[in-house]
């Protein structure tokens, strides 16, 4: 059951784009309990997209559920500053059923 | 001003803008393949040029275009371009035109947590580009980019990734930026330019409490072009860059020759005026410059030439008034479709619009003659530096059409002397004749001469002349008479009033013996000097 949506934009199979992806596992994982669903674009294959989604930097993450959407640009090194970006410090403490 | 002329390698490859008079100063238009910016200060027009830029590809050149925006929403942009007659929502539907839109969100952009790129806004770039068939790239405007992102190394680095993709794909790219001051640094950031192969800045400068749009080709890598700032104006149809190049000039001028109206003046011409000859007309005020004027008109309507007159000082009525007392209708000529007066109030507009305005009735009335009358009344109006700029082109326009120009100038004193309007302008025109009063024995003559005319033999000497209900008539040279020019004249011989062509036998002030001296004044109009 995946209680979290997200989308994130990379821009073709960069070293950047790679990490952000495996960042955002490793949090998604750890802090999400796996609770997620994500969807990896590349703006190089599929520009429409993130056309429709006016991104503009990438990688930028969006968090399209639960509402409100929030997103957060660059390669989420830093997991805590990610959490507060995207609004989910509450969510960890209470858990989502 | 070719000596303003900049003589790249002229191996770059050149896309015509479409914008009028810009690719004639660029010498062909901008570097293809190639980025250029645009830069220039609040309400410089730049958001404008590049849309003309996009807009001129598409109706000109059937080029796609991309407009990328990072300050105004794509409606507002469509909205404010409406009025220059440019529909883009119908240049999107049939797939000419797209915009990216990366206008600001009224959430700011998001939070920045670790290393970004601009990969997707160049990729979406990229996409819009594949979709309209894209030839031409606007970027409009870094200055709202550099707002958003703070960091002035990782935009030039970003900035220089995006405009060499898109240079890869053969793409011509502008891109715009805000200056802070019309002179000074090229851009706010100090970055953008060393992105850009080449520099234009758009000024809006205050000159003698008017306003003064300009436009100056700092740089073009590798490429020939005009140095300078060049005036522009924004018209019902765009921008319209007022080219103040002699190229044209240089075009095959003729030796055919037109009448001048008056049968003694083109004597003196030694054949009338060259078909393709612009004409400055000195003379104080009442000395006859509208007469050769009318007389000009009246020429070209007895070979039926079409002939237009730009009057900036009397009214239509007045003028065909006096054309009717020395016996010419403009009013039929008018009927007949050979004549076009155009009233004009100086004032009424800065001289980059009186240009435009002027140019627009000559390209539809295609007249072989064109009087303005006077350019001194242009002259009080506009700033030294505008006249001239005004004379060059107007000058130009007449010179690329070969047709005849006459126009007239107001000197200052009634007796001798110049005009500022000779000084700054004698020098492009390529014929003078003066009209000057001479005053003699208590009465005031009128004298004319030609004083130059470019690629011809001609009179030199001062003929006095006299005007009546048939117009004007030459006579005799003034003889031991000099220093009329100067306004302060001797006599070398004591017995000039003796002499049978001085003063003497004009007391009538009428037709002063015309028909009697026409035969000798003919004669010695054969015996020309100088050149």
């Amino acid at each position: 059951m995946s209680n979290y949506l997200f989308r994130l934009f990379i821009a073709g199979d960069s070293l950047r784009s790679r990490q952000a992806v495996a960042n955002l596992r490793r949090l998604a994982e750890e802090r999400l309990s796996g609770r997620f669903q994500l969807t990896v674009i590349d703006v190089t294959a599929d520009p429409a997209s993130a056309e429709a989604a006016r991104v503009l930097t990438t990688p930028t993450l969006l968090k399209e559920a639960p509402a409100p959407p929030r997103r957060v640009t660059g390669d989420l090194t830093d997991a805590g500053q990610v959490i507060v970006a995207l609004g989910l410090e509450g969510d960890l403490n209470l858990g989502i059923e | 001003m070719t000596d303003t002329f900049d003589r790249g390698s002229g191996a770059v490859d050149k896309i015509a803008t479409g914008i009028p008079g810009f690719d004639i100063i660029a010498d062909g238009g901008l570097p293809r393949g190639r980025a250029t910016l645009v830069a220039g200060t609040a309400g410089s027009a730049k958001t404008i040029f590049s849309a003309h830029f996009l807009a001129a590809g598409i109706t000109m050149f059937d080029e796609g275009g991309v407009f990328v925006t990072f300050e105004d929403t794509p409606e507002d942009i469509r909205l404010n371009v409406r009025a220059f007659g440019w529909d883009i929502e119908a240049w999107e539907q049939a797939g000419k035109w797209a915009f990216v839109d990366v206008s600001p969100e009224p959430e700011g952009p998001p939070p920045v947590v670790g290393g970004f790129d601009l990969g997707a806004l160049l990729a979406r770039i990229q996409h819009a580009a594949k979709r309209v068939n894209a030839r031409r790239i606007v970027l409009d405007s870094m200055s709202a980019l550099f707002m958003t992102f703070n960091d002035r190394a990782f935009l030039r680095t970003e900035l220089y990734r995006i405009s060499l993709a898109l240079k890869r794909e053969g793409l011509t790219v502008v891109f715009t930026s805000e200056r802070i001051a019309d002179y000074g640094d090229i851009t706010r950031f100090g970055i953008e330019e060393f992105v850009a192969d080449n520099v234009l800045l758009l000024r809006n400068i205050l000159v003698d409490e008017k306003r003064r749009r300009t436009i100056e080709i700092l740089k073009f890598r590798g490429a020939s072009h005009q140095r300078g700032e060049v005036p522009f104006t924004i018209t019902g149809e765009g921008i319209v860059v007022i080219a103040l190049t002699a190229q044209e000039l240089t075009q095959g001028s003729t030796t055919v020759r037109i009448t001048s109206g008056v049968a003694e003046l083109d004597r003196m011409c030694n054949g009338g005026f060259f078909r393709d000859s612009i004409v400055l007309v000195s003379g104080a005020t009442g000395t006859g410059k509208t007469l050769l004027v009318t007389q000009f008109i009246s020429g070209g309507f007895t070979t039926n030439e079409r002939c237009l007159l730009f009057a900036f000082e009397e009214s239509r009525d007045q003028l065909i008034r006096n054309a009717l007392a020395w016996g010419i209708d403009f009013a039929r000529m008018e009927r007949e479709g050979l004549l076009r007066i155009v009233n004009q109030y100086p004032h009424a507009m800065p001289m980059e619009d009186h240009l435009v305005r002027m140019g627009e009735i000559i390209e539809e009335f295609q007249p072989q003659r064109v009087a303005v009358d006077s350019l001194s009344a242009l002259e009080r109006v506009f700033t030294l530096r505008a006249f001239r700029e005004f004379v060059i082109s107007l000058t130009s326009t007449l010179k690329r059409g070969g047709i005849a120009g006459l126009f007239t100038s107001t000197t200052a004193s009634l007796l001798g002397g110049g005009s500022i309007t000779e000084k700054h302008i004698s020098t492009l025109t390529d014929s003078i004749i003066l009209l000057r009063y001479v005053e003699m024995f208590g009465e005031m003559l009128r004298s004319i001469t030609v004083l130059k005319m470019r690629g011809s033999l001609h009179d030199t000497r001062l003929r006095e002349f006299t005007i009546d209900g048939a117009g004007m008539h030459i006579g005799e040279p003034f003889r031991r008479v000099s220093g009329i020019l100067s306004g302060v004249h001797t006599f070398s011989d004591g017995d000039a009033d003796g002499d049978a062509d001085g003063a003497d036998d004009d007391g009538d002030n009428g037709n002063h013996g015309h028909e009697g001296h026409e035969s000798a004044s003919s004669r010695s109009g054969e015996a020309p000097r100088g050149v």
